[in-house]
């Protein structure tokens, strides 16, 4: 049975139990002499009903899926052992052929002990799914009927059902753990595989990056070296350089819109600011590989310096744009926190308004303002598309803002697009990049999140 | 000299001071404009030749013998017929001093290699065009198209130009004899992936971002307003409820490209999912953007006065009953506002997706959420990374359409707000 008419069959009994739950205790009511006392509208109990039957049945569809997979290819895998058959390549693929096979010419076309292995397969299959049917089934109905039989006028139906509801709000929230604990698994398993084989100091200290492997023993210049540093580098270069373009721009934008500029000014700055907050990054990425890096390229021939094509300052640069609106809001929200008396006791005592916001507002916002830099250096270091498309591929261990410089998030792109396998340590070093990566900006996040509520705390 | 004689003489130095400072601030915000400007007229520029589209002229004649087939044929032999030798022979036609093998074949390049399946597909919607001679205009090659909308300039040395002297010259004859015609690109809204520029459009680009989109929406929308409400009316004060808050927060911050790593090992390694599925794509964006929805339906659910729910309580609504029926109506255009600049947010997210495999060159037009698609962001970096030059129109004309789709998506969210925003 497909899964659509079953999941279809569970909320058809679902409903089923819900119409008759209602009617039940609306008769039940009906009869119930004081009515006085009745406290629960009957539709509570068809919810009730309804979920009783529901919950459980979907949460074992849930899993069985979940299950099916593995245990038809260890099924499988048996199978082939028992019988004998010489599956003289990568099991996977093996299965995977056999699979694939979902046309009759396919079938067909398969050698005969694949066919063999075919109809098992199909056999497995079949029993499976109608098992899950089954199984699925059973549990819905026997629910529903023990659910209608046991529901009546004294049940806390609506207590029930808020309970259950309230759980479901729970689990909604608990996501973002989830989230959490799937990430760091997911890049701590396989950098665990990764560490295995590389250890972990030559990957933290070592001075050259060529995740390349030899394919032949003779090739040249395919040693395959994970040392990390200029990756680092690399990317603190450039997360240096928007810094450095986008925390006094981003910072001075905040002041003056909040302190000088004028109705009409505000009302034009306010929405582009938006719209550059807006512009997906992979637009930026093209705008620095294609207008701004030849600019650069350029315009330092001209002056009679040597430009890489894919130079660090373009990327930095565009970046650094890219998080002026970032940069921008922060400020603005830790500057308009801070109290209006502080200003108004600073110009009272005839300080002009610059003075006001250089030796009052930004000492009294400072730690916010921090905050909100920590914040924007974690954008800037996991920051993707605008480096894969503007800066360069090799690594090269330089802090000259003129040359190439590869980053951490894009040695994780091009380790990770394109054909792989997923046991080679070139692709499990895209998962330590990915965990250092984590760690990185955790920490910062960590740090930015605490300071800005210590300072929120402060005002309030 | 007095204090106020001191006071008065360093009045000017710090008006000046006051002056430049206003103006630092002044610049910077000019810069942003400035930048954004120059941003958008550069890609408009580069965007708009990608909307017009080069056509030749062309007489073909379509004889039945050489084609081999007649009006009555059966469509399989109709569509199998040698249409590319009557567009060739149409070619040499005009220009029948053309000989040499070499020649001939730069003669044959002047049209696009999709003409032949225009022609094809011409040809079967009107069979009675069998044994006559029709007049039709075929896609013209990407080189041809680059020099008659002036991107391949013609005063070059023939050294430095893509296009030699002979091609140029023919293409010259066709202008002069007005063959060469342009007319609005039509199908680049109309036809997927192509490896030749002038075929290569963004419909397929268009629908994944779609599928894509409406499983994130599906999976976030209820999922965060339920974490939503749940923190915001039913949390109690304890260590887990801090936890589950400073995750949202983390998580908020979390670089995109870590979550590809979390989709990749999760549901493709581990659940074996379909790689380049939007359903994948899906679930790891609406992963990303639950933190983003939740924030902003919480600030919602919180802007809503106590007195509301006070009201429905003393009425006798139960907890669950006030939050349904009267909190979250009255936070509803809020939560929807959130949800629109996530979904935004989503449409223009690149990295996480390079991870799962949607970066394929991919033909087909998706049909469900589990056909191997792309996105509008990918299409744009797959395209940005092609030498050809055509592409480089092509890149810029699909991000004007992606941030055309931000842009509605920004005012739709911009006008609910204003619309239904109620000041308590």
């Amino acid at each position: 049975m497909k899964i659509s008419a079953l999941i279809f069959l569970v909320l058809l009994f679902a409903a089923f139990s819900y119409f008759m739950a209602r009617q039940k205790i609306t008769t039940a009511y009906r009869q119930h002499k004081s009515k006085h006392k009745i406290l629960t509208l009957p539709k509570y109990f068809g919810y009730v009903a309804a979920l009783c039957s529901l919950l459980p049945a979907l949460l074992v569809l849930l899993f069985l899926q979940i299950v099916e997979e593995p245990y038809i290819n260890s099924e499988i895998s048996t199978f082939i052992s028992a019988s004998n058959i010489e599956a003289n390549q990568d099991l996977d693929l093996y299965l995977n052929e056999i699979k694939g096979a979902d046309t009759p010419e396919k079938v067909a076309a398969l050698s005969e002990e694949k066919q063999m292995v075919y109809q098992r397969y199909h056999e497995i299959e079949q029993t499976t799914a109608r098992t899950i049917s089954v199984v699925v089934l059973a549990i819905s109905i026997l629910l529903a009927i023990w659910g209608l039989r046991k529901i009546n006028i004294n049940t806390p139906a609506r207590k029930v059902f808020e309970k259950i509801i309230e759980g479901i709000l729970l689990l909604a929230a608990s996501i973002a753990i989830m989230t959490t604990v799937g990430i760091v698994f997911s890049v701590l398993f396989e950098s665990t595989r990764f560490f295995g084989e590389v250890p972990i100091l030559s990957f933290m200290f070592g001075t050259e990056w060529s995740p390349q492997t030899a394919i032949r023993a003779d090739q040249v210049g395919s040693s395959a070296a994970f040392g990390a540093v200029p990756l680092f580098v690399g990317t603190m270069l450039i997360s240096f350089i928007a810094l450095l373009v986008s925390v006094p721009l981003g910072l001075m934008s905040a002041i003056y819109l909040s302190e000088y500029a004028s109705r009409s000014i505000r009302s034009v700055a306010k929405p582009v600011l938006e719209i550059l907050a807006g512009i997906p990054t992979v637009v930026y990425g093209f705008f620095a590989a294609l207008t701004v890096a030849p600019f650069i390229r350029g315009l330092g021939e001209s002056m009679g310096l040597s430009v890489a094509s894919e130079s660090a300052l373009a990327a930095g640069l565009v970046m650094g744009i890219m998080i002026i609106p970032f940069v921008s809001s922060l400020s603005d929200d830790v500057l308009s926190a801070v109290p209006q008396s502080l200003r108004e006791g600073s110009l009272g005592l005839g300080a002009t308004r610059s003075e006001t916001i250089v030796k009052v507002l930004i000492p009294a916002a400072l730690p916010g303002i921090v905050g909100g830099v920590l914040l924007a250096a974690s954008r800037a270091i996991g920051e993707t598309m605008i480096v894969v498309m503007a800066a360069g591929l090799a690594a090269n261990l330089t802090v000259n803002p003129l040359e190439a410089v590869t980053t951490v998030t894009v040695q994780i792109v091009t380790l990770l697009t394109g054909d792989q396998e997923f046991d080679s340590a070139k692709t499990l070093a895209a998962f330590a990049l990915g965990l250092m990566l984590f760690i990185t900006t955790l920490i910062l996040n960590v740090i930015a999140l605490h300071v800005v509520r210590k300072y929120r705390e402060q005002y309030e | 000299m007095n204090n106020t004689d001191l006071v008065k003489k360093s009045l000017q130095k710090r008006y000046l001071k006051e002056r430049i400072f206003k103006t630092m601030g002044f610049v910077s915000i000019a810069t942003a404009i400035l930048f954004l400007l120059i941003l958008l007229t550069d890609i408009i520029g580069k965007a708009l030749p990608a909307f017009s589209q080069t056509n030749i002229e062309l007489q073909v004649e379509l004889s039945e013998e050489q084609l081999g087939i007649n009006a009555n044929s059966s469509e399989d032999d109709i569509r199998n017929a040698d249409y590319r030798k009557v567009i060739r022979e149409a070619l040499l036609g005009l220009f029948p001093d053309v000989t040499k093998r070499k020649e001939k074949r730069e003669l044959y390049s002047l049209t696009s290699m999709g003409a032949e399946f225009q022609l094809r597909d011409t040809v079967i919607e009107n069979p009675e065009f069998l044994g006559t001679t029709q007049t039709i205009n075929f896609l013209a090659d990407d080189d041809v198209a680059g020099v008659v909308k002036g991107n391949i300039d013609r005063n070059l040395p023939e050294s430095d130009r893509r296009v030699k002297n002979q091609k140029l010259g023919w293409i010259e004859t066709l202008e002069a004899n007005g063959q060469i015609n342009t007319t609005f690109n039509w199908q680049f809204f109309s036809s997927g992936d192509s490896r030749e520029p002038e075929m290569a459009g963004i419909k397929g680009a268009i629908l994944g971002s779609f599928f894509t989109l409406l499983v994130t929406l599906a999976l976030s929308f209820p999922i965060a307003v339920a974490a939503a409400i749940y923190l915001e009316e039913f949390a109690p004060k304890n260590r887990f409820i801090d936890f589950i808050e400073i995750n949202i927060n983390n998580l908020a911050a979390v670089p995109s490209i870590v979550f590809g790593l979390l989709g990749l090992a999760v549901f493709i390694n581990f659940f074996s999912m379909p790689r380049s599925a939007p359903v994948v794509g899906g679930i790891v964006l609406s992963l990303m953007t639950l933190p983003t929805i939740i924030i902003a339906s919480r600030s919602a659910i919180k802007a809503v006065p106590p007195s509301l729910r006070e009201a429905a309580l003393g009425l006798g609504a139960s907890k669950m009953q006030t939050v349904f029926h009267h909190v979250l109506p009255a936070a509803l255009p809020g939560i929807l506002t959130g949800t629109i600049i996530g979904m935004a947010q989503a449409l223009g997210e690149t990295a996480p997706l390079l991870m799962i495999g949607m970066v394929a060159f991919i033909v087909d037009i998706p049909q469900s959420v589990v056909d191997p698609s792309t996105v509008l962001p990918i299409q744009v970096f797959l395209w940005a990374d092609s030498p050809e030059r055509g592409f480089l129109e092509k890149t810029s004309a699909a991000i004007m359409v992606l941030l055309f789709f931000l842009i509605a998506m920004n005012a739709i969210a911009i006008y609910l707000r204003k619309k239904f925003e109620k000041k308590w």
